[in-house]
């Protein structure tokens, strides 16, 4: 007999971790960015995509809103706004 | 083929036999000679295999893991402080259920430092997952691991198994033995299909977190499986009895079938209680062996039925549960609470640590206190004049 | 059931000597059981290694206390120790013999031999290891066994050189008894 001992690939996907959000999210706001790419190297979920200079956005499915990317932006160029918003 | 062999030299031919692809060890008395062979053999070219050198027994073990967890027969041996350097990755090969196969020559634990034989390194890690058998002889420490490999890799069963041989006895001890051809251990032993592994082109994860929602079914699991490993090793003894000629089973029963006295014990201290219950039979003593060959899973059902009519039984460990019961004798013990059919009393006996030689007198001994009182924790040859109330 | 016993330093070879003679045994058609006692595991430590011999399987593991013979492959041993403690009354002992040690009085039908190994070792085998002329010594002391099966352990054991050196040890170890009986 066998307890769930493996997982397949993806099962990540299927936990949407945007849920977890309790206030605040992340507004890329596309006007400074210079495509350093620290936002997506370092957000937690690896929800942030982006190629270009001003493309960087992030899927609100599965930010948890922790603001490293806020945070780490060296041009201020993302900012946490209120979730109502 | 018949042979004359030290102990480890015929369980490393026997492994190599069985084509391991990745072996992995740190060298410790007395398990030594067993991977010395063993990298001889890949170093001569004679066994095309991965020997991995590791800079501690916690390395071995995690290179058998993440072999194994890649589809590979492995191997890797140890002995007593090794082994609990292990301990942590055991537990996790047996929760991830890769079918390792691990010898352990069995060595006494410090402190204080000890290099010699008793069992209670491979007995304080029963709870660890792995199946445990235990070897009388150098010819079943060979056997056993043939069909160490064949549960562990049944793919309903996939645990790994240990097989457990005294230390110096026998893998020092030479001695005369049939070694298994490679033929027959073709015949017997296929080779290791892995159910699952990591693959690159079909990735999975092994190990991974098990919250409160999913670790209990995983123990759950590995609990049944002990249960159906238990009811697959006969059919296992069957098999490899048609291939190879030689019959084993979960417990040994020796002159039990009218037995007034039995000692229940594991391990190669069996040969000198056979040899013992011998001579006290022609002397019209009614005495008999029960030999444990399988811990874990542990047999509690052919226990209790070889036991159930004898009236005085000792349980011989040699190991101890400091603090408590010796850990043989509380679980056969525990087979007879509140049962109708049980001998009138169970005594048990510690023996042999630390190498302190058990003698056809300590065996003799044992029968003599195996009288009307029950006896709990009796040392056999006890060095009273080196104890003292105070420093 | 015969046991024998034998006295040495760890690094003397005992276990070698032990598993040869089991060997020859094994090739004359018993069983045996060839094993080692360290004490102190280290180089020159006293240590013992044993061989029980039967026609059934050996199942006995206890160390030997009794011995129906006895073979010291270091004389020295026997300035600090007792080493036919035990030994059967018809017991007999093979000693590497070494000047200026004394051999012990044989009890009642006890029969001990002073072989000069090492001496014989030395001009065989180029060694002072006189293990394989002691073992020579023992088959024709104690009539256990042939010079050829004794000579075909040591062809199982060894190759070579070595080989051709410790057969002639044994011979040498063998007629020294035959000669001196």
């Amino acid at each position: 007999m066998f307890g769930p001992i493996i997982a397949k690939p993806g099962t990540s996907r299927k936990n949407k971790t945007g849920s977890w959000r309790t206030g605040a999210k992340p507004k890329f706001l596309q006007k400074d960015c210079i495509a350093c790419r620290l936002c997506l190297i370092l957000c937690p979920e690896g929800c942030i995509e982006g190629t270009q200079k001003n493309s960087f956005h992030c899927d609100y499915d599965y930010c948890k809103g922790c603001g490293i990317c806020a945070l780490i932006c060296p041009k201020r160029d993302i900012e946490m706004i209120s979730e109502e918003k | 083929m018949r042979a004359f062999l030290e102990g480890s030299k015929a369980i490393a031919n026997t492994v190599s036999l069985c084509r391991p692809g990745v072996i992995s060890a740190y060298p410790i008395t007395p398990q030594t000679h067993i991977v010395e062979e063993l990298a001889q053999l890949v170093a001569d070219g004679k066994l095309d295999s991965q020997f991995v050198n590791v800079e501690s027994e916690h390395s071995a073990a995690s290179v058998v893991l993440g072999a194994s967890a890649s589809g590979v027969r492995v191997f890797t041996a140890t002995s007593s402080q090794g082994l609990f350097l292990m301990a942590e990755v055991l537990f996790n090969i047996a929760g991830m259920r890769l079918p390792i196969v691990l010898t352990c020559a069995n060595r006494a634990i410090s402190a204080p430092i000890n290099i010699w034989n008793d069992q209670q390194d491979s007995v304080s890690l029963r709870d660890c997952g792995f199946v445990q058998l235990y070897a009388e002889n150098v010819q079943e420490a060979v056997d056993f691991h043939l069909l160490a490999y064949r549960l562990a890799e049944h793919k309903d069963i996939m645990l790994p198994v240990m097989v457990c041989i005294d230390g110096y006895i026998l893998t020092h001890g030479i001695e005369t033995l049939d070694m298994p051809e490679k033929e027959k251990i073709d015949k017997f032993l296929p080779a290791y299909q892995a159910p699952y592994k990591l693959d690159v082109d079909n990735p999975l994860t092994l190990g991974f977190l098990a919250d409160p929602d999913y670790y209990t079914e995983t123990r759950f699991a590995m609990q049944e499986t002990h249960n159906e490993a238990l009811k697959m090793l006969p059919e296992l003894f069957a098999d490899f009895s048609s291939v190879f000629g030689r019959n084993y089973q979960c417990v040994e029963k020796y002159r039990l079938e009218d037995a007034q006295k039995a000692i229940v014990a594991m391990g190669s201290v069996c040969g000198t209680i056979k040899d013992v219950v011998d001579e006290l039979r022609k002397k019209g003593k009614k005495v008999g062996l029960l030999k444990i060959s399988a811990l874990r899973p542990f047999p509690m059902q052919d226990i209790y039925n070889a036991l159930k009519g004898i009236p005085r039984v000792a349980v011989m460990d040699r190991a101890l549960s400091l603090g408590s019961l010796a850990p043989l004798y509380s679980e056969i013990k525990s087979i007879f609470f509140a049962k109708k059919k049980a001998p009138k009393i169970i005594s048990s006996f510690i023996a042999g640590l630390g190498g302190r030689d058990i003698t056809a007198e300590s065996i003799k001994e044992i029968f003599r206190q195996l009288n009307q009182r029950e006896v709990v924790g009796k040392f056999i040859d006890l060095k009273a004049e080196l104890l003292q109330d105070k420093l | 059931m015969k046991e024998i016993r034998i006295h040495a330093r760890a690094g003397q070879g005992a276990i070698t000597t032990a598993g040869i003679l089991g060997s020859a045994y094994f090739i004359k058609g018993m069983y045996a059981y060839a094993f080692p006692y360290f004490g102190a595991a280290r180089m020159g430590a006293p240590m013992n290694a044993f061989v029980r011999v039967d026609d059934k399987p050996v199942r006995m593991r206890s160390q030997i206390y009794e011995p129906d013979f006895v073979i010291i492959v270091d004389a020295t041993l026997m300035r600090g120790a007792n080493c036919l403690l035990g030994l059967s009354d018809k017991g007999i002992a093979v000693i590497n013999h070494k000047e200026g040690i004394q051999a012990p009085k044989p009890k009642l039908k006890q029969k001990i031999y002073l072989v000069p190994a090492n001496k014989i070792a030395q001009e065989t085998i180029g060694r002072p290891l006189g293990n394989t002329a002691l073992l020579g010594a023992y088959a024709a002391a104690t009539g256990e066994l042939d010079l050829n099966t004794m000579q075909e352990a040591i062809r199982e054991r060894f190759t070579g050189k070595i080989q051709e050196g410790n057969l002639e040890a044994v011979k040498q170890g063998f007629e020294f008894i035959i000669n001196n009986k």
